[in-house]
């Protein structure tokens, strides 16, 4: 127990300041000042592996480390659908896996986000569609963030939560879908 | 025929001297493989050779003492044509066969003569009369494709009392797909059987659409954890098949590389396994120690994940003298803070009491099984291609092998903490010692079709690459080999007689790959 608490007390506060949100990643809008009035800052993310290599779960989980340390933005990640407000989907949806994306995407109360991580999950990546991938996620589910890069880095990703719980400003012009 | 006069009769494989080739009939097929398997060998992947369209063999890869031994059988045309005659299936002399021939069954359509015909990587997306690697036409798209349901016959078990309890593919953590049946009474689990394949997308198939300068990008991407090993050995397939020799640094700067790679799963794993015992302290010492590597990592290598690092030629970027003061660094803090660590889990009995004896595989079931990588080196199977097959920079490096025979959590964990030290040595070594030069020199594709494999230890275990080149440069067919085909069905006999609750955590100390095995 000693050697615990002086390894805490040696280790200090490693946290450092967040990533800012980033209305370049938005791609959909609709209902967005709705869902930010009901949900707040303090979200429940459910992540799903619809077809990923693991490479952006690698990213993902450093979200919880003491260094990004997201709980304390009033973020969380949770075991079930049914908790969450948000959905961080990852990999071109392979085709064995879209019934289970699409049951847990209806399994999410509304109203409900969806953020799109990695190149994969923005436009299929190096495997885009054939007869097993189905490509990116919006193919599947309706997405409202995306946050390219293979992997896209910690920073990446807390940006994108961000962007989609936060207000999108009046009237912005949005990139086209990709 | 005794082992050694098989591996006499071969021939070599171009760029990897310690590899031997054989084309041989069913009986020879099934001669040579039972000769292996009684002289201590194990069968490293099973898959089906040939081009989309064209003539199709089954091939063994096996390794015993002497080296890697190559077993090719022609399946004729007939093999396709249903109700064919089967080869004969290797099951039961290497149990992973058994998966992996169901797996070349749905891909390539040739089956085997074992008992087990039910589909593998194929669920309900693509028809059972469609073999991606075989059939150049796409099927139609069929109604109700997407439909999960398609009828996978699990193992029913019966009795008093016993209750059966399905968890995934979608699973409560960041954590890959795939489904797990447990058959338990009360809490104590009697049997568990797994369904993976919810991660195929089709990545051997694709191979066949790159060329060989490109096909290092997507082997990278086959298990995001494992990019270095799988790039590694696709690149030393890909430059041996061209006969394409490598500056020294390069070869350096790769093993550079795949160490980083051990160490920030290592670093990963150990955070994850305090964490499901319940001490969280573990998880956020840990997590912070790994993201100081992976900072270290990209202010030395220009990348926190090294998934384009390695290309066919050498490596895409150069050790600075910077990056290298930032790694030595990194890994003597490193070193020093887990060896704390290490020290605090050993007293905490709370943890120690969810590790030891937790999903126990005793070296002689290991053995049976045909266990290998990190969870078998824990089970008293000591191989490591590092030592085993020492290509440079290892023969130069000597890394030490770290086997134990508990075969436990405890086990498991203690081969990671052993591993880490051990690879933070060769890092600072290699940073020492690593020639000067250029670190990447020019690929020059061949005209002609050829045959290449690469073979690295990554951090999970051994990962094989079979490379054929078509012409000009072509991908005709790729195959890669995760070592998690071994080690998936022996987590089904690791966790009989424990707990459901402990299966997380017996799940996480194996921790393997679903993409790298789905592909």
């Amino acid at each position: 127990m000693w050697n615990t608490l002086r390894q805490i007390a040696r280790t200090g506060v490693v946290t450092e300041a967040p990533a800012l949100a980033d209305e370049s990643l938005r791609v959909r809008a609709a209902l967005q000042t709705h869902i930010t009035k009901v949900l707040g800052r303090a979200l429940c993310i459910r992540q799903i592996d619809a077809g990923s290599c693991n490479g952006c779960e690698l990213e993902i989980h450093a979200l919880n480390n003491p260094i990004y340390n997201v709980e304390a933005l009033g973020l969380r990640f949770v075991a079930s659908p049914r908790h969450a407000d948000l959905l961080l989907v990852t990999g071109p949806v392979a085709k064995n896996m879209e019934a289970a994306l699409r049951r847990t995407y209806e399994a999410t109360p509304d109203p409900k986000l969806v953020v799109a991580v990695g190149d994969c999950g923005c436009n299929g990546g190096i495997f885009g569609q054939n007869y097993a991938s189905l490509g990116r996620v919006a193919n599947v589910i309706p997405v409202d963030v995306i946050v390219p890069g293979c992997p896209p880095p910690p920073s990446r990703i807390l940006a994108g939560i961000l962007t989609a719980i936060s207000q999108p400003p009046r009237a912005s012009p949005l990139p086209p879908p990709m | 025929m005794p082992l050694r006069s098989w591996f006499d009769r071969g021939v070599t494989v171009a760029g990897a001297p310690q590899v031997r080739g054989l084309g041989v009939t069913a009986e020879q097929w099934r001669e040579a493989a039972a000769a292996i398997a009684a002289g201590g060998g194990r069968l490293l992947s099973l898959w089906a050779e040939g081009a989309i369209g064209g003539a199709q063999s089954v091939v063994a890869a096996l390794m015993a003492d002497p080296g890697v031994l190559l077993l090719e059988l022609p399946v004729g045309g007939d093999q396709q044509q249903a109700g064919a005659a089967p080869y004969p299936g290797l099951q039961d002399l290497f149990p992973v066969a058994s998966r992996l021939q169901r797996a070349a069954a749905d891909l390539s359509g040739i089956v085997s003569s074992d008992p087990d015909t039910r589909p593998w990587l194929r669920h309900a997306a693509w028809p059972a009369t469609f073999h991606p690697l075989r059939d150049a036409q796409l099927p139609a798209p069929a109604a109700g494709a997407n439909d999960s349901q398609d009828g996978y016959r699990f193992v029913p078990v019966e009795g008093e009392g016993v209750h059966e309890i399905g968890v995934g593919p979608v699973h409560a953590g960041i954590i890959e797909p795939g489904h797990f049946r447990f058959s338990a009474v009360g809490e104590k689990v009697l049997r568990l059987e797994e369904r993976l394949g919810y991660l195929h997308k089709g990545i051997e198939r694709r191979f066949t659409e790159l060329t060989l300068s490109q096909g290092h990008r997507l082997a990278a991407r086959i298990c995001g954890d494992s990019a270095v090993a799988f790039s590694w050995a696709y690149c030393q397939a890909a430059e041996g098949l061209a006969g394409i020799e490598l500056p020294l640094r390069a070869i350096w700067l790769r093993a550079l590389a795949l160490e980083l790679e051990r160490m920030a799963n290592h670093l990963g794993d150990l955070g994850a396994l305090a964490n499901d015992a319940g001490f969280a302290f573990g998880l956020a010492q840990f997590s912070r120690l790994k993201e100081q590597l992976l900072r270290a990592t990209e202010r030395a290598l220009g990348q926190r994940y090294l998934l384009d690092f390695i290309q066919p030629g050498g490596t895409r970027a150069d050790l600075q003298r910077e990056g290298a003061a930032a790694l030595r660094a990194c890994t003597a803090q490193i070193a020093s803070e887990a060896l704390r660590l290490r020290v605090i889990l050993d007293d905490h009995a709370g943890v120690r009491d969810r590790f030891v004896g937790a999903g126990t595989v005793s070296p002689t079931l290991a053995r049976r099984l045909g266990m290998i990588g990190l969870a078998g080196r824990a089970s008293g199977q000591g191989y490591d291609l590092r030592s085993d097959l020492p290509h440079p920079p290892y023969d130069q490096l000597q890394p030490r092998k770290i086997v134990r025979d508990g075969g436990d959590v405890a086990a498991r964990v203690a081969t990671r903490f052993e591993e880490l030290f051990e690879s933070c040595r060769l890092v600072a070594e290699i940073v020492e010692r690593a020639p000067a030069g250029a670190h990447a020199g020019a690929f020059v594709e061949p005209v002609q079709s050829a045959f290449g494999l690469g073979l690295i230890e990554g951090w999970r275990g051994p990962v094989l690459v079979a490379l054929e080149a078509g012409e000009h440069g072509s991908i005709r067919r790729c195959h890669a080999h995760d070592p998690s085909w071994q080690n998936w069905p022996v987590l089904e006999h690791a966790i009989i007689g424990n707990i459901v609750p402990d299966f997380p955590l017996i799940n996480k100390s194996f921790n393997l790959a679903y993409s790298g095995h789905d592909l």
